[in-house]
This record gives C-alpha cells, sequence and structure tokens, in this order.
C-alpha cells in the first residue's frame, strides 16, 4: 500500500470534543483526487490506524480535511488526532472511495448523526456543485454542531438540523415517506442510528439498492470461538484464540499478511482458503468469492481448522 | 540490439509474449515501459505519434457525418469533465514544451501548439467547449474513450467519444452493463474471465490505472471499423482472400489496441482509452522475430475465435505468408 506522508496545515476544535484537521504535501502540490464520501486511513501511533472521511472537495485538492471526534473510550486512536498540532508530520493513505454518490439517483437524502456528518460534507458540496437535487437531515447533540453554518450555506431549507430525538424521528418518517421513487438514502452515523434508519427505510418499502450506509465505529465483533489456522505451504498450525484475530495470530506466528484497514472494507488482507469453512465477517468479498477466500483481520472459522495457501 | 526500423514500428505494442493466444485478464500497471524487438513502448499513458494531426482529422470527419459517435448519458457530464482536465494535465506534464493548461479560478486556457489549439473554457459549462468536455477531449488525443459509471454491483459504458471501434458500435452500447457489452465475445463468459475484470475493476482505488492490449486484423489502414459503416469496410475481408501475396502483405494490417484503464479522482468514474495502433505485414516483417510469431499465432489460433475476430476467412493465408514465404 501506498501512503503519503503529510503535514498538518490547521488544527482547530470547531465543538466540544471535535476536532478539525487538514494536512498537505509539504511543497504544497495537489493530493490526489477522490470522489464525495471517501476515506482516509491515518496512522494514529503505536500502530494504530483509524479510517476518517474526507470533508474537502475532491477535485484537484490541496488539502485533506477531517474531523475527528475525541472519544476518551477508544483505543487511543482520536486522542492521539487531537493532539496534532500545524507543522506535525502524519501518515496518511491515498485517498479511498467506498461510500460514493450514485449517479443516477433521482433524489440523494442524507441523513447524518453526530460525527457521521462529515461524509455528508462532501456529499451536499458535490451535489450542489452538479446541480443534483439533495436533502440532508443533521442530529448531533445540543452544542456539538460542527459545519452547521457551512452547511446552511450550501443548502438552505433542504437542511433539516435537530438535537432532538423526537423531531428527528418526524423528520426521518416524513423523509422515507415523502421522496419521490428513484431517491438514494445514504446514512453515517453511530450503530443505533444507522440500524433505527435502515429498519424505518425497510418498513416504509425502501429497496436495500437504494440504501448506502458508512459505518464510522466498526461493528463490534464477537470475540468468536477458537480454531486453528493450517498454513499450506509451511504445514505449521497455528492457533487463533478466542478474542484475537486471525491475522493478529498470524503475525505473532511471524507471518506478514498485508493489511490496512481491519475492519473488512479494504481488501488487502484478503487470503485464498484450501479446505474448512470460512466465518465471513468481512463488507468486501463478493458472493461468489466467499467460498475461496477469507479476509483475515474479521473473519473467522465455522470448522475447527482452516486451512490457508500461507 | 535493437534493429534499425521506421518509428512505428519502433514503438508499435506488439502483444504476443508467445506463441498462441488465448483471453486472459490481462491487466498490468500503467506506464512502463516494455522493450520489443524493436523499441519501446507504454512508459506513458498518452502517446502522440507522427500521425497525431491526421487521426485528429480524420476524428472530425467521422463525427460530422456521424455525430452518434459522442455519446453523454447526462448523469455522466461530471465524469466527463474530470476526463477533460485529468487528460489536458496528463498532457500538460508529458508535454510542458507544446501544452499547457492554466486555471484562473473557474475559468481554463488550453493551449496546444501542435494543433494550434487555444481554447479558454469553464469548468462544468458544457457550451464553453466545441464538443461539450468529452468531444473537446476527442480532439485532442488519439485514444477513443469510453467512461465506465460504477453502481449497483456493476460497470455501466454511460458516455463515449469512440471513433476508431473495431467492429463494436458506442451507440449501440451506451447504457449497456460492462457485462452486456462483451456479450458477443466467445469463451470470456464460461471461463469467467469477463467477471473478473469487472470486479478488478470496480475495485481500483481513486487515481489507479492500468492497462491491457487487445488485437485484431484490418484490411488497410482503416481505424474506423465501426458497425455503423460495416459496408465499407466488411466486404474487404472476403475480398483479400483473392488478393497475391504481396497485395495480402501489403493491405493486411495487424490492429493493436492499448487500453488503459483509469479510476477518476473526482467523479468516481473509469476512464476507458483505446490507443489504435495498424501495422502492415510487410512492414510488420521487418522484424524477423514478429513475423514469424505472429504467423505461429495466426496458424494457432481456435476457429471461435479467429472468427470473432473477423479473421476466419484469410487468417491461413496470412499465416502461410509470414511463415513460408
Amino acid at each position: 500500500m501506498t501512503t503519503l506522508a503529510l503535514v498538518v496545515g490547521h488544527s482547530e476544535e470547531i465543538a466540544p470534543g471535535i476536532r478539525e484537521l487538514s494536512f498537505s504535501r509539504t511543497d504544497g502540490g495537489v493530493l490526489p483526487a477522490h470522489p464525495a464520501g471517501s476515506h482516509v486511513v491515518v496512522d494514529c501511533g503505536e500502530g494504530r490506524r483509524n479510517a476518517y472521511s474526507l470533508t474537502n472537495p475532491g477535485a484537484d485538492p490541496r488539502e485533506y480535511r477531517i474531523a475527528v471526534l475525541h472519544k476518551s473510550d477508544g483505543a487511543g486512536g482520536s486522542g492521539h488526532m487531537h493532539s496534532l498540532r500545524v507543522g506535525d508530520t502524519v501518515t496518511v493513505s491515498r485517498p479511498r472511495s467506498a461510500f460514493a454518490p450514485v449517479s443516477t439517483a433521482r433524489r440523494h437524502l442524507l441523513v447524518a448523526g453526530g460525527i457521521g456528518i462529515t461524509p455528508m460534507l462532501a456529499h451536499a458540496r458535490d451535489a450542489v456543485r452538479w446541480g443534483r437535487d439533495v436533502d440532508l437531515i443533521y442530529v448531533h447533540r445540543p452544542g456539538s454542531e460542527a459545519f452547521s453554518d457551512e452547511l446552511a450555506a450550501l443548502l438552505g431549507d433542504r437542511l433539516a438540523e435537530t438535537t432532538d430525538e423526537d423531531e428527528f424521528g418526524r423528520l426521518l418518517d416524513k423523509a422515507l415517506t415523502g421522496q419521490p421513487i428513484g431517491t438514494h438514502l445514504y446514512v453515517c452515523g453511530p450503530g443505533p442510528l444507522l440500524d433505527r434508519v435502515l429498519a424505518d427505510a425497510a418498513a416504509a418499502g425502501w429497496p436495500p439498492e437504494r440504501l448506502h450506509l458508512e459505518r464510522f465505529v466498526p461493528a463490534a465483533l464477537d470475540p468468536g470461538r477458537e480454531f486453528v489456522a493450517r498454513l499450506a505451504r509451511s504445514g505449521r498450525d497455528v492457533r487463533v484464540p478466542s478474542g484475537r484475530s486471525l491475522l493478529d495470530a498470524l503475525h505473532e506466528a511471524g507471518v506478514a499478511v498485508p493489511n490496512m484497514c481491519r475492519q473488512g472494507v479494504c481488501g488487502e488482507c484478503k487470503v485464498p482458503v484450501l479446505a474448512g469453512t470460512p466465518l465471513h465477517r468481512d463488507e468486501f468479498l463478493a458472493d461468489d468469492e466467499r467460498g475461496a477466500a477469507v479476509m483475515c483481520c474479521v473473519s473467522r472459522s465455522k470448522t475447527e481448522t482452516l486451512e490457508i495457501d500461507l | 540490439m535493437t534493429l534499425s526500423v521506421s518509428p512505428r514500428l519502433a514503438t508499435f505494442p506488439f502483444p504476443f509474449r508467445a506463441d498462441s493466444y488465448r483471453y486472459s485478464t490481462n491487466v498490468e500497471p500503467a506506464r512502463v515501459p516494455v522493450e520489443t524487438e524493436a523499441g519501446s513502448w507504454g512508459a506513458g499513458i498518452l502517446h502522440l505519434d507522427d500521425d497525431y494531426a491526421a487521426e485528429l482529422a480524420e476524428r472530425r470527419r467521422i463525427l460530422a457525418a456521424d455525430p452518434s459517435r459522442l455519446q453523454v448519458l447526462p448523469h455522466m457530464r461530471p465524469a466527463a469533465w474530470d476526463a477533460l482536465l485529468t487528460v489536458l494535465r496528463e498532457l500538460h506534464a508529458q508535454h510542458p514544451g507544446s501544452m499547457s493548461l492554466e486555471q484562473d479560478g473557474p475559468t481554463f486556457v488550453w493551449r496546444n501548439s501542435l494543433l494550434g489549439v487555444e481554447q479558454r473554457f469553464t469548468e462544468g459549462a458544457d457550451d464553453s467547449l466545441p464538443g461539450g468536455p468529452l468531444g473537446f477531449l476527442g480532439s485532442q488525443i488519439q485514444d477513443d474513450v469510453v467512461l465506465l459509471d460504477q453502481r449497483e454491483g456493476s460497470l455501466w459504458a454511460d458516455a463515449g467519444v469512440v471513433t476508431f471501434a473495431a467492429d463494436w458500435s458506442l451507440g449501440f452500447d451506451v447504457g449497456m452493463r460492462f457485462l452486456e457489452v462483451h456479450g458477443p465475445v466467445p469463451r470470456i463468459h464460461e471461463e469467467g474471465i469477463i467477471s473478473r475484470a469487472e470486479r478488478f475493476l470496480m475495485r481500483l482505488q481513486p487515481g489507479e490505472e492500468c492497462r491491457r492490449t487487445n488485437w485484431s486484423m484490418s484490411v488497410d489502414r482503416r481505424l474506423d471499423q465501426s458497425t455503423e459503416v460495416y459496408p465499407e469496410w466488411g466486404p474487404d475481408r472476403r475480398a483479400i482472400v483473392d488478393a497475391g501475396p504481396a497485395e495480402l502483405a501489403r493491405r493486411l494490417h495487424l490492429r493493436v489496441e492499448v487500453q488503459h484503464l483509469i479510476r477518476l479522482g473526482a467523479s468516481g468514474a473509469i476512464m476507458f482509452l483505446i490507443r489504435t495502433y495498424l501495422v502492415a505485414l510487410d512492414e510488420l516483417a521487418s522484424v524477423p522475430a514478429w513475423r514469424e510469431r505472429l504467423g505461429r499465432v495466426l496458424a494457432e489460433l481456435p476457429e471461435d475465435m479467429a472468427d470473432y475476430k473477423g479473421l476466419v476467412r484469410y487468417r491461413d493465408a496470412a499465416a502461410h505468408w509470414l511463415l513460408d514465404t
């Protein structure tokens, strides 16, 4: 994986617990362009890597912008990000696109909860830029209104912003039942909000192909049961205990597998399966690939032994 | 040692790496030069050669006669602008002495001294460019261009400017899925080649580039072998069988496409560039290794593939000329 060595050009707390950062090349040159809804993976120190949505316009960018919510109960990555100041250097992946607008949608309905607003800012800006029909519902805690002014200037009365859960429910209900056929819905936010929006949309008759979600907090995976990874090329058996990922177990056994997101999204850590039945927990592999490969960062084994081509 | 050959042969992307040819998902990284027996090709994305002005004049003539060779479905406007700016920036970077793209806010000025072009335009304003963004793009590079949109788990051929098609039609294919566009090609569906290729392309991340080659043959140096003008070139495939050896070798051409596949950044569309090269057999034969290899490939090619490529009537005669005369 190629990474970019960038420098912090801007670091500012824009709402309580939310810090906006920008990264640029040291020579001020152009960075790789990207569609709305893209993210970068940032090294957060001590081997931690977090994915952050890019809020900047994606055409010919000279800076990448992200906004980071400080999570005191997290693994410490967000704390590291909050400690970054202008002039600090950071290692950033090239942008990856997994939440882009659907070009043929008749209308784009955006729903954001809390810090889930970040990809929606890019979506809203791109929609306005190209004259696409867009509506945004933005729910957040009182006093945590990141980007409210910018969004209001962009969207005017197409922005519905609330801090009240009941009002959010009414706005969502109205939006889900009042859209023309051909509208696509995009949602980003905490797990419970995602689950609610998807359930309400399904109940209102939305087909799954028109629902797009971005989980900014990876779904907590259960620790799973222990299994043995049999390495076909060396004949070695590696024990994968409950609570330890196959990727980590391989790493501890001295077997390096390329990896990046560690969330089953990016596809870097795909390993061919020769025997046994994987327990897939990724969002990367296509259905017809699932017999012969496993994403070792999140997936496990249904069988006691999983033979892999390593 | 490199032979002393014409400029056309020195940069010709001779596509065969073995004495037989089968379809495969033959993609490789872009911008990696390939050494050949006669020179090299592939160091850059865009290749302008001695035929630059002539081929663009030919494209202008074709588009004037048949505007359906340019297609942009309405949702592809952002992708068309993205493609234009990406290519003009690339040309500027490759040819800083003769081309430049300058930006002042939303206004751009493009200068191309090789063609004597100075064009001012506003990004997003289709009528600020002759032919719109994709039509203008087609007037600056020899490649045909197809833009693929990605949605619903598929790629869709939703825009393009294609005047040098090898027996297909953009006007017919526009709006189709990638798999549908490739429907007529034998073998690639059963062997899973085309779905693997589509999956690979769908996973290209912003800015990633790759390339492949494809080939066929044609009678005479004719770039436009679109379905629309089949009556103009199709009958030659039958008539050439009656030609004597010298005429056969002079008129039959190996036709090679260098295809670049680039994930555009801002729009997320895939830009498919198809650059077509033609070399007559009697010219190609000045490189002995190519002469022998093409002869063997043609002699060995399975009948269904030869039929799809339109070579079935003359490939034995061509192989005989290459190998036995």
